[in-house]
């Protein structure tokens, strides 16, 4: 039986979440490693981020470290309406990080529902993102965001693609000043221009926002995306976890590829989204499969952030011994401290740089 | 508590003036001396200079929940935060600058040296212009007098130091203001602290007539 406290978060949220995950009649899903470089090449947008890491096989195929794990697993799913798959994975990403600039392995645990997609199971997914976060912190948000209102409200008010491009990041930044400018610039009318203006400040609790969305969702298709949306909070406000969930558009995600909701978990302490999600039915369009699927992965390396049990020591006893130490005292000294609870390392000489909370010197003891 | 990151300098001190204004002071960080984190419980601030092309920095890691950065540095270094509010001070523009009897010679690779090289690179990829970067750090004006580059792309003010030098402006790619930025994920767990500040820092904004 492993001792709880010996676990670290990532391994301690590993064991949480396949629980969850598992009691919502997921299942497994693990894939290789590698995949095939092809899949990334038509699809580079939906990547995070664009470069992956390429190699030859021995037959002289181009293969990739996987650089997302959502793409394989709609490869290797039906997709098609009339069935429902329901997978989880675990399984390490390869990407390039913002900062560095340079690859980094990433941990990722998540969950992919494809098929045919109902209110149901879009209720369900967002319910188990919230279970997820839960499991691994009190203090947590997760923020939804509706990419058919986005993209309807948009459409409604220019049908130049480099504005609802421009729109859409200005959006993403909260940058209303900048969005006003850009209203300005294609001579917007003034009610698509404040519907348009409007969405970079809408922040805040669920019905707070649907009254200000009832407002500017006008056009038909804005209207449906509205009544989905609505049909969703009133699921989540019965939940335990409906003072976490804010509406929020700055969430946006590439529209070639997502749909419908998306949304994004934050935890207190982290600086960025430790769980990203959302219906990426338009994907599955892109790969020639008839169905729709919603998801999410939470990025298990982001939680050693809120590891703060350091004590400032590597160790409760070291045990020091000479070759003059009688083995058998040694072992049994350091028998009787494990039993006692405590973690001991045996040494010669003193680790450098390792700090110990006592020191028992057993060197002249025969 | 919100944390604030302030850029050393005039536009600093412009900026802390209006929070000041706005309801957010903080008497002891007019003392002077070598402190570098200046506190004020009751008004739930905490202040700390740092160079301006940090500002950033601190706000998109989180050391600090918001800053005060010049568009020039956000256009350069992309960074993943929210950008609530144009301040309307600190005013200039990112231009492209030369000598005065510079002619753009099309048939060649036109050489720029710049400290902003993204905003450079980007500004000469909108036009397909084939360009050599030459990254500098200061004393950008002297390149082209040195023969060094053909243009500079530049921040510009009031354009007195070009005119000593004999360059002057050729285009203006983009205004210039002050900014004020938030860590995205500190909005979301500190929203009615940060929404408020943004609501009565937006009353202190000076609009030109």
């Amino acid at each position: 039986m492993i001792q709880k406290d010996v676990l670290k978060n990532d391994e301690r949220a590993i064991f949480a979440l396949r629980s969850i995950y598992k009691s919502y009649g997921y299942l497994p899903f693990k894939m290789r490693k590698f995949e095939e470089y092809d899949l990334y090449v038509g699809n580079k947008e939906f990547l995070v981020s664009d470069r992956v890491i390429t190699f030859n096989d021995t037959d002289g195929r181009l293969l990739a470290l996987k650089p997302d794990v959502t793409l394989s697993i709609v490869k290797n799913t039906a997709g098609e309406c009339g069935v429902k798959e329901k997978v989880y994975y675990n399984e390490n990403v390869y990407r390039v990080s913002g900062s560095t600039g340079q690859f980094k392995e990433i941990m990722q645990m998540g969950l992919e529902c494809i098929g045919d997609i109902d209110i149901t199971d879009r209720y369900e997914v967002v319910l188990l993102a919230l279970k997820s976060l839960d499991a691994v912190s009190r203090d947590f948000v997760l923020d939804i965001s509706h990419m058919g209102i986005l993209s309807a409200i948009l459409s409604e008010a220019s049908d130049s693609d480099s504005f609802k491009k421009e729109a859409t990041e200005l959006i993403a930044n909260r940058n209303s000043h900048e969005l006003a400018s850009l209203t300005a610039k294609y001579a917007l009318p003034k009610e698509a221009s404040d519907a348009v203006i409007s969405l970079a400040s809408m922040y805040g609790s669920m019905n707070g926002v649907l009254e200000r969305l009832a407002h500017i969702c006008k056009g038909e298709k804005a209207r449906d995306a509205y009544a989905e949306l609505s049909a969703l909070a009133d699921l989540i406000s019965k939940t335990p976890y409906a003072d976490k969930v804010r509406f929020d558009f700055s969430i946006v995600s590439n529209m070639k590829y997502y749909n419908g909701i998306v949304f994004s978990g934050f935890l207190s302490g982290i600086c960025e989204a430790a769980l990203v999600g959302g219906e990426y039915g338009n994907l599955l369009k892109r790969l020639g499969k008839s169905g729709d699927a919603i998801g999410f992965a939470m990025y298990l390396d982001l939680l050693s952030e809120l590891d703060n049990e350091d004590d400032g020591y590597d160790g409760d006893v070291l045990l020091l011994y000479s070759d003059n130490t009688d083995p058998k005292n040694i072992i049994e000294k350091r028998e009787q401290l494990i039993s006692e609870g405590h973690s001991v390392a045996a040494h010669k000489t003193a680790p450098k740089k390792l700090r110990y909370k006592r020191i028992i010197d057993m060197k002249e003891e025969c | 508590m919100l944390n604030i990151a302030l850029p050393k300098g005039r536009l600093g001190e412009k900026v802390y003036d209006m929070l000041e204004r706005a309801g957010y002071g903080c008497p002891s960080i007019k003392e002077g001396g070598r402190k570098l984190i200046f506190e004020n419980e009751e008004a739930g601030v905490r202040y700390f200079w740092v160079k301006p092309s940090d500002v950033s920095i601190y706000v998109e890691r989180g050391a600090a929940d918001i800053g005060i950065a010049g568009k020039d540095i956000l256009l350069e270094y992309s960074p993943d935060v929210y950008e609530l509010l144009d301040l309307n001070i600190g005013k200039c523009r990112m231009a492209v600058a030369a000598k005065r009897d510079f002619h753009d010679d099309r048939k060649k690779t036109l050489k720029v040296a710049t400290k902003f090289v993204n905003i450079a690179k980007a500004h000469y990829a909108r036009g397909s212009r084939d360009i050599d970067i030459i990254k500098l750090n200061g004393s950008i004006e002297l390149a082209p007098i040195l023969g060094l580059s053909d243009v500079i792309v530049d921040i510009v003010e009031t354009g007195k130091t070009l005119k000593e030098n004999d360059l002057e402006v050729f285009e203006t790619i983009i205004p210039i203001s002050a900014r004020l930025i938030s860590n995205k994920a500190s909005f979301r767990f500190k929203t009615a602290e940060i929404e408020a500040l943004t609501e009565k820092m937006r009353s202190q904004i000076k609009y030109d007539d």
